[in-house]
């Protein structure tokens, strides 16, 4: 079982393809583990054993009949709790939909089911996909496997941890503003974000439309690259999709080379404010990759220093006109005011939003509401949107120097619980580095860059790249990944401490 | 709810000068909705018609109907509009059961054609509308208040929502102020809806049924004191659905401001709901307590961009101007100057040319639509088009006389039982037992009780008579209860009674 849990999923589609092995034994080993240590990790907020055991059996039947099944066939996966799924809770982290059973699924489900994965499962988040750390879910945080007594980072904790933890080769994660790329890079593990329209968002519950972008989590570059490749392409029921074919992230994996790549690193995306470590770990990569032939320079995106202003207009803005629709008039969570006897639809809605939202959503949907406010809209809404051109405009002006951009993922390793949750803006901070790829709409990875010596928790790299050249970050993912991994003789997770589920 | 203070009309136009504007809500008839595949079939059973997107369930997103955006383009065009090279959706944020989404997506800022114009002519004059907008948005669902006396949400116990309307593609069309038109106001604010809805009819783009919503006007009106004074503080009032109503408000709205404004008070801003039982308006949201609603581009839709060629491609399909119409029509029916201005007065046009088009007979159509069905209309106190009868129906009523099956005074009954909505003329004809006997044996029996019981009028017809026959042809249309066919019933009598 061991073995079976710690296999990327590349290897997994290619055993069961060589058939030593079934989707059945797979998806069995990784229900046990789900059991056995998900007490301790929280990662799921629902696990669905008997849908995921039907789905590895009519991969297994298909493949025995000798029918052509998709690359990841028979693969399980973890769904994070964002996105919709027919006859599956979907609660995105929240009282307010709590009891809901979605009647439909998400394109990125749709296209999960049509290829064969086993879900597993629905994986904790912050609210409504609002943290950076899982501590804002209303059924409680997920915890790091690297130290349960820290934060798997957020909002997609849960699909982070369940990965490092081998309780899954694969999730599903989304980024708003980092939600993929910073637990990746606080546990150990490989998540990238999209461009914006490469993936459809049909069936996202919305956090904020214009930033939100589905992606993969795993624990190699290549398992990204397969699960993104299924994920993406045009989806004519989300109009923001792109209407152009996924690049070959699979070939640009297998042929990864850097020689003679032009690699900016940005000024503004490192030094003070980033922890000792997490610089030390990003400096060697740097290093490593000028090493490797690439050419690496620094470039300077001066507007950068004012994304995490706009995004905290932008986001809330969008998210308190999202969330409106949770009114209790139709599904989900509805709450009778107190002491009214015959109370209007309008108490009952009141009522029903106080009672199902924590005080994180609450907090942007008053920010969101004061800043679209008439008399306020174009200081506040009006202003951020200047920005987000000025930052698009530095990205075109780096990309006209470098062909990608590196930056560590997040300032910090993982923090403690309970460090940050009464300093938003601390919190916020977490996400300095990722927040300009969702405002620009451009692609983002992070894979692990080591240990920082401080304390010993995983560090991780970003790199970016242009609009719908996804393809460059995962070349130079792999790059990195493949020199780091021959540098410490395996994976950065084979170093984690094991988890037991006795704790 | 009482009637305000009113100033007689006269002495209202004797002091202010009228100013108006006009917001026209037209559902198009696509076959699916705005932003998703949902039919838009009206009377559909509640909730019948719905989908995630439609019902604003998490995760669900919009995808624009292209035929609504070339419906509200060919309305830009025929309005006379400027079309937007670009142009965005906004979300129009407020709660409301009835609203999906707890927002509208709605244009706000950047309408798809703007700057327009239409004139409409009353009696002798012609006054130039100017438009200030065309703009798409959806529309929301339907609230049901249920366990009050009135139906309002006032008093209910509980209220049902059925959103099959939810998300049905919208266009709103706003006047610019409308002046100039002094004592002429109300009946204007008539002419231009009743105008802007032939030519919506025309453009086929829209059922334009006020009783079923279809069509829906709010009215704003304000005084000033004279033409070069500056424009009064206007008031909104919602929901005047029907035509006639369109007039009685604006005329109700200029006593009773003038009232006001003669009593020395001020007119507040603010919204007011007509009432089509008592002829009054009353007041709804002062401008203090108006919405906030927050517009902010939709970030779910991407900008529309009309290419041009597609924009002219539209222009070429738009109907021939109203004159010319009408000269093609004349012509083709075959009417005289005088037939034609009763068709076109009454607002029968278009159903003429419609019930023509569903097979009746051009003299035929015009029979009944400026006669049976315009008398019904007038003690209704509605619109022909508003009537539950529509031209399909009448030219298949005329199709029942063609074939004998039924005659001119049966037709009444079926038209009675359209009203009264019992169903196709089928089968109301069914349904009430109309069709005309046929039964040769039966009418020749029935013929022979008249001579007997009308010997005197007999013997005239033996006697070469035939005028005579109408007594004869009376009994028996009376014994049958009018149930046959009066020109076989005489033929048969002449037949009878040939010397």
């Amino acid at each position: 079982m061991d073995d079976t849990i710690r296999a990327s999923a590349a290897d997994l589609a290619a055993a069961m393809q060589a058939g030593e092995m079934s989707s059945v034994e797979i998806t069995q080993a990784q229900l046990d583990r789900i059991a056995e240590v998900d007490g301790d990790l929280h990662a799921f907020l629902h696990v669905d054993a008997d849908g995921a055991l039907a789905t590895a059996k009519r991969v297994d039947d298909a493949r025995a009949a000798g029918e052509a099944v998709a690359a990841l066939a028979g693969v399980p996966i973890a769904i994070k709790d964002v996105v919709v799924t027919r006859g599956l809770p979907t609660t995105c982290g929240s009282h307010i939909l709590e009891g809901w059973i979605p009647p439909y699924d998400a394109t990125i489900v749709t296209r999960l089911r049509q290829a064969g994965l086993p879900i597993l499962g629905k994986t904790n988040m912050d609210e409504l996909a609002m943290g950076s750390s899982t501590e804002h879910s209303a059924y409680g945080p997920s915890r790091n496997p690297w130290d349960l007594g820290r934060i798997p980072g957020g909002s997609g904790g849960g699909s982070a941890a369940a990965v490092a933890s081998h309780q899954a080769p694969l999730a599903i994660g989304t980024d708003t503003g980092g939600s993929i790329r910073q637990p990746a890079a606080v546990t150990g593990t490989v998540g990238a974000k999209p461009t914006y329209g490469g993936v459809s968002r049909y069936g996202l519950i919305a956090l904020a439309s214009s930033l939100d972008q589905a992606g993969p989590v795993a624990r190699t570059v290549l398992d990204a690259a397969m699960l993104h490749e299924l994920l993406g392409g045009h989806d004519p029921l989300d109009s923001t999709s792109l209407d152009a074919p996924v690049p070959a992230l699979v070939d640009a994996v297998r042929d990864a080379d850097v020689a003679g790549l032009r690699v900016g690193v940005v000024r503004e995306l490192g030094g003070e404010g980033y922890q000792r470590g997490v610089r030390a770990r990003f400096d060697e990569v740097v290093g490593l990759l000028t090493d490797a032939g690439a050419e690496v320079t620094e470039v300077s995106c001066p507007h950068f220093d004012y994304a995490l202003a706009a995004y905290y207009l932008i986001l809330p803005s969008e998210a308190s006109s999202n969330l409106a629709k949770f009114d209790a008039m139709r599904y989900g969570l509805r709450v009778p005011p107190d002491g009214v006897a015959d109370p209007s639809a309008e108490q009952v809605m009141a009522a029903t939003r106080a009672a199902g939202f924590g005080d994180e959503v609450k907090r942007r949907i008053i920010l969101g509401t004061y800043a679209l406010s008439s008399g306020y809209y174009d200081a506040y809404y009006g202003s951020a949107q200047k920005v987000r051109t000025l930052i698009q405009r530095d990205f075109a002006a780096a990309f006209d120097q470098a062909d990608v951009l590196l930056s560590p993922t997040a300032p910090t390793t993982a923090f403690r619980f309970g460090e940050k949750l009464d300093d938003p803006v601390a919190m916020y901070l977490n996400d300095i580095a990722t927040i300009p790829a969702n405002l620009a709409g451009v692609p983002g990875i992070s894979v692990p860059s080591g240990l920082a010596d401080e304390d010993g928790l995983p560090t991780g790299v970003q790199v970016l790249a242009p609009a719908r050249a996804d393809d460059r970050v995962y070349r130079v993912g792999a790059v990195i990944e493949a020199l780091l991994v021959e540098r410490w003789g395996g994976t950065l997770l084979a170093r984690a401490p094991s988890v037991t589920g006795t704790r | 709810m009482t009637a305000a203070t009113l100033l007689s009309y006269d002495d209202a136009l004797a002091r202010f000068d009228p100013v108006l504007g006009l917001e026209v809500h037209v559902e198009l008839n696509t076959a699916s909705k705005m932003f998703c595949a949902c039919p838009t079939t009206f009377g559909a059973a509640p909730n019948s018609q719905v989908c995630p997107v439609c019902l604003g369930l998490p995760g669900a997103l919009p995808v624009l109907n292209e035929r609504a955006v070339a419906a509200a383009i060919r309305i830009g065009l025929a309005l006379n509009c400027s079309i937007a090279a670009e142009c965005r959706f906004a979300r129009k944020n407020y709660f409301y059961p009835d609203m999906p989404k707890n927002f509208q997506t709605s244009q706000y800022d950047e309408p798809i054609a703007y700057d327009g114009w239409t004139e409409v002519a009353v009696d002798e004059a012609a006054y130039r509308i100017e438009i200030e907008r065309v703009h798409m948005e959806e529309d929301t669902g339907k609230s049901l208040h249920v366990g009050g006396a009135t139906g309002r949400i006032h008093g209910a116990s509980h209220s049902l929502v059925d959103y099959n309307r939810a998300g049905i593609p919208l266009i709103e069309i706003v006047t610019k102020p409308i002046i100039g038109t002094g004592a002429a106001a109300p009946v204007v604010a008539r002419a231009y809806v009743t105008h802007l809805r032939e030519l919506l009819l025309s453009l086929g783009v829209s059922d334009v049924r006020m009783e079923q919503g279809s069509l829906r006007c709010d009215a704003n009106a304000s005084l000033r004191l004279g033409q070069d004074a500056p424009f009064g503080t206007r008031t909104e009032t919602k929901n005047v659905n029907s035509l006639r109503s369109v007039e009685r408000a604006v005329r109700y709205e200029i006593c009773r401001q003038a009232a006001v404004l003669t009593d020395g008070g001020t007119v507040t801003q603010e919204t007011r709901h007509w009432h089509e039982d008592t002829g009054i308006t009353t007041p709804g949201r002062s401008k203090e307590q108006a919405e906030d609603y927050r517009y902010f581009p939709e970030p779910d839709l991407a900008p529309i961009a009309p290419d041009v060629a597609w924009v002219e491609q539209l222009r070429a399909t738009l109907p021939e101007g109203p004159g010319r119409r009408r000269s093609r029509l004349q012509a083709a029916w075959g009417f005289s100057d005088l037939d034609m201005r009763d068709v076109v007065g009454a607002g029968a046009l278009a159903l003429v040319e419609q019930t023509i088009g569903a097979g009746a007979a051009p003299a035929a159509a015009k029979k009944w639509w400026l006669t049976e069905l315009a008398r019904r209309a007038n003690e209704q106190g509605v619109e022909l088009a508003e009537l539950p009868v529509g031209p399909e129906q009448v030219a298949q009523v005329q199709a029942l006389i063609d074939t004998g099956r039924i005659n001119d005074k049966l037709a009444r009954s079926v038209f009675d039982g359209l009203l009264a909505g019992e169903g196709t003329p089928e089968e109301i004809v069914a349904a009430r037992g109309l069709e005309v006997v046929s039964d040769e044996t039966a009418l020749g029996a029935a013929v022979d009780r008249a001579i007997e019981a009308n010997p005197g009028a007999a013997d005239k017809v033996r006697a070469g008579k035939a005028a005579a026959a109408g007594a004869l042809i009376g009994a028996v249309m009376a014994e049958m209860r009018g149930q046959a066919d009066a020109g076989r019933v005489r033929d048969l009598i002449l037949a009878k009674l040939s010397p």
